[in-house]
């Protein structure tokens, strides 16, 4: 019988890894040479777990550059507590088990606080390395409720936040612009079954456009590969509504409104982030038929604030391109962090988690931002008009706190 | 009276010593957290890698369908251990049998193709099991199943790596295996021979399907949440680099390439961009240098550290 043999490579492979490992350890040792968590030679690392290969590159791409950006910047100013800021960035492929394991190698790198990953489902799995090594995590763009509260437990989950808002304020917040700006008394909604975003967006704004008094006249849904919406545009237009909100991902939108202005349907139309891609005026087949559209989102890279015109400016200097929002949110992260680093007086992983909860009306690019219980950061929704095919800032509105069930 | 020759009882405490090896340097500390992160999805790998080549190797059914049987092992182990409160070697069990079970199911229409048409029916049924679990409300739909318990343990994983590398072994030197064998070779000159080729190439499918359940119920339990995103069919293409680039038809070469495509994951993870380009340029490095992968169809055996021409050599194809 020689059935067994290819374990012993299986065993050969395990202490090879074995080997490897305690030469990592080893390297690791060298780098920090400290205790983890404190600061090493007048510099405090912070650490960057984002998307930078894998399907969703673009978002931890744009938002490493607008945090090296705000690096950059606080280091330039003297840094924090006397000491520079230095990232250690590592990619996590836009895969849930990898981003576990940068998560676990930036702590062991002794960072006093994780930035990323950029989505729910990276950002969950690193919940437990954060929260076992007591660590603060913050994602600049996690929006699911329960990655900072824990439905099981009904509590926060101490060591994770996060910068962006959640997705129910952006409803409520289109919901109130649509029926006191705007006047309508009637919304028609279209949204994607297959998507929660879309979904949850649906069900907010509904609720609260009922509250507010206002009428929805007709709703239709569609999924993910549909192209056309005529049926569903015609329904809401016989039934009268004054106008139709769409919260979905741009591609979607964009052959809507197509479809809506090529029916004669002019109601404003409103949506969510979603929308905010450069592709939208080709998709919606041009500027014109973007006429009386609006949607909220993060911020405006249009908002005439000084401090946005200054990130604005400073952002195309060095990457040569318009910020997007996860650069924002980026930039706006690692801010929150330096803030928070300040006001607790000292690097410590800890420390810096209860500043962080105390977050109070932090002046950021995305709006003045409060932390609430549940680490949700209450603040300003930006409400943006396309205007000849360009984005310009509208309005910008406080969002109500976010209740948690 | 074979199974206590010396090789075997060599092996034997090669695999235990292994494990209190590990265990030990566990216990001290010595392998951190991230490094135990890795040592899990490197066992993981194995067991999906060794699964697949009995199918794409072994049986040479081109099938890109394996993130499919990973999802329901981890989905309904997941729905025993969270939903029902089941224990963990139970909830493993149950979900390796629903995966084999799907096996069967998806194995009997579409094994009658060959070639790019069942890859193609294969890669399918992947999207099928992920388009379910994004629809079923009961699992989380597309967000999925959150705070799963870290049941997964260095004991479990290696017990249960151990074990999958030895069924299959096993599986592939005994008759079913030879015939499986003979099914890659030649379908027709195998069923001329007067092999059930359907029913061999369903059994293995099975077998594979099983495993891949297995190794996603581990996945489930050490990563605390599963997601239909985690199963798309880039995993199954990961899976199935693994395989040729081990060597397609080579145990031990699947080993050795599932191991090193997770130490090299996890050691590119600090060049980001570079990443993706290195990663290729090994794979294309391999692929022109050894287009049979790492081992061919040859197994790496205690024979090497005898001097040449001692006891008998090779194993699959002797």
């Amino acid at each position: 019988m020689r059935s067994l043999r290819s374990i012993f490579f299986l065993a050969v492979t395990l202490l090879l890894l074995a080997f490897v490992s305690s030469c990592g350890q080893a390297q690791q040792s060298q780098g920090s040479g400290g205790q983890g968590g404190e600061q090493q030679g007048g510099t405090i690392k912070v650490g960057l777990n984002l998307e930078l290969s894998g399907a969703v590159a673009t978002y931890g791409t744009n938002i490493k550059n607008g945090i090296l950006l705000a690096l950059e910047e606080i280091n330039a100013a003297g840094g924090v507590l006397g000491m520079k800021l230095e990232p250690v960035v590592l990619d996590n492929a836009s895969k849930a088990e990898e981003a576990m394991s940068v998560a676990s190698k930036l702590v062991e790198q002794g960072v006093v606080a994780i930035l990323g990953p950029a989505t729910t489902g990276a950002t969950k799995a690193c919940i437990p390395v954060a929260m076992d090594n007591q660590v603060p995590l913050i994602s600049p763009s996690a929006t699911a409720l329960d990655v900072t509260y824990d439905p099981q437990a009904k509590k926060v989950r101490d060591f994770i936040f996060r910068t962006c808002f959640t997705d129910p304020p952006q409803a409520i917040v289109a919901a109130e612009f649509a029926f006191n700006e705007l006047g309508v008394k009637k919304a028609a909604i279209l949204y994607d079954n297959g998507n929660d975003y879309s979904k949850g967006l649906y069900r907010v704004f509904k609720e609260e456009f009922t509250k507010l008094g206002g009428e929805i006249v007709a709703e239709g849904s569609f999924s993910e590969n549909d192209q056309d919406f005529r049926p569903l545009l015609t329904r809401a237009s016989q039934a009268g509504a004054e106008l139709i909100y769409v919260p979905a991902y741009y591609g979607q939108v964009g052959k809507i409104i197509a479809q809506a202005r090529e029916l004669d349907i002019q109601v404003p139309m409103m949506g969510a982030d979603g929308w905010d891609s450069p592709e939208l005026v080709n998709l919606a087949g041009g500027a014109d038929n973007l006429k009386d559209t609006y949607f909220t989102n993060h911020y405006s890279p249009a908002d005439p604030s000084e401090k946005v015109r200054a990130f604005v400016q400073a952002y195309k200097a060095k990457y040569n391109a318009e910020p997007d929002a996860f650069a924002a949110l980026g930039y706006e992260t690692a801010y929150m962090l330096a803030d928070a680093i300040k006001r607790a007086g000292k690097a410590d992983p800890v420390a810096i988690k209860d500043a962080l909860a105390a977050t109070k009306d932090f002046e950021g690019i995305t709006g003045r931002l409060s932390m609430d219980a549940n680490h949700n950061p209450v603040k300003e929704v930006s409400i943006i008009a396309i205007v000849d095919g360009k984005q310009t800032l509208k309005a910008k509105k406080m969002a109500p706190e976010v209740k948690v069930d | 009276m074979g199974y206590f020759r010396s090789k075997n009882i060599a092996i034997f405490l090669v695999i235990i010593g292994i494990y209190f090896a590990v265990d030990w340097l566990l216990e001290e500390g010595i392998i951190t957290k991230f490094q135990q992160v890795n040592l899990m999805l490197l066992g993981i790998n194995v067991i999906l890698a060794t699964s697949l080549n009995l199918i794409v190797g072994f049986t040479g059914q081109l099938a890109l369908g394996h993130a499919g049987f990973m999802a329901i092992g981890a989905y309904v182990a997941t729905i025993f251990t969270v939903k029902l409160g089941q224990p963990f070697a139970l909830a493993l069990a149950v979900g390796s049998l629903a995966a084999a079970l799907a096996g069967v199911l998806i194995g009997l229409p579409t094994l009658r193709l060959r070639g790019d048409y069942l890859a193609i029916a294969t890669l399918g049924f992947g999207e099928i099991i992920r388009g379910l679990a994004v629809n079923i409300e009961y699992v989380g739909g597309a967000a999925g199943i959150m705070g799963i318990p870290r049941l997964t343990t260095w004991p479990w994983l290696y017990a249960m790596t151990v074990l999958t590398v030895v069924a299959i072994k096993n599986f592939i030197n005994s008759t079913h295996g030879r015939a499986c064998l003979a099914v890659r070779e030649n379908e027709i000159a195998a069923e001329a021979m007067g092999i059930n080729t359907t029913y061999y190439k369903v059994l293995a499918f099975t077998l594979g399907a099983f495993f891949g359940g297995l190794a996603g119920g581990l996945y489930a339990h050490y990563f605390y949440l599963i997601q239909p995103s985690t199963f798309s069919f880039l995993r199954s293409f990961d899976i199935l680099v693994m395989v040729v680039l081990g060597g397609m038809g080579s145990l031990t070469g699947s080993v050795i390439a599932a191991a090193a495509i997770t130490l090299v994951n996890a050691l590119l993870q600090d060049l980001a961009l570079l990443r993706m380009v290195i990663y290729a340029a090994l794979l294309v490095a391999v692929m022109i240098f050894r287009p049979q992968g790492l081992m061919g169809n040859k197994e790496l055996t205690l024979n090497i550290l005898r001097p040449r021409g001692g006891a008998d050599r090779g194993i699959v194809g002797d």
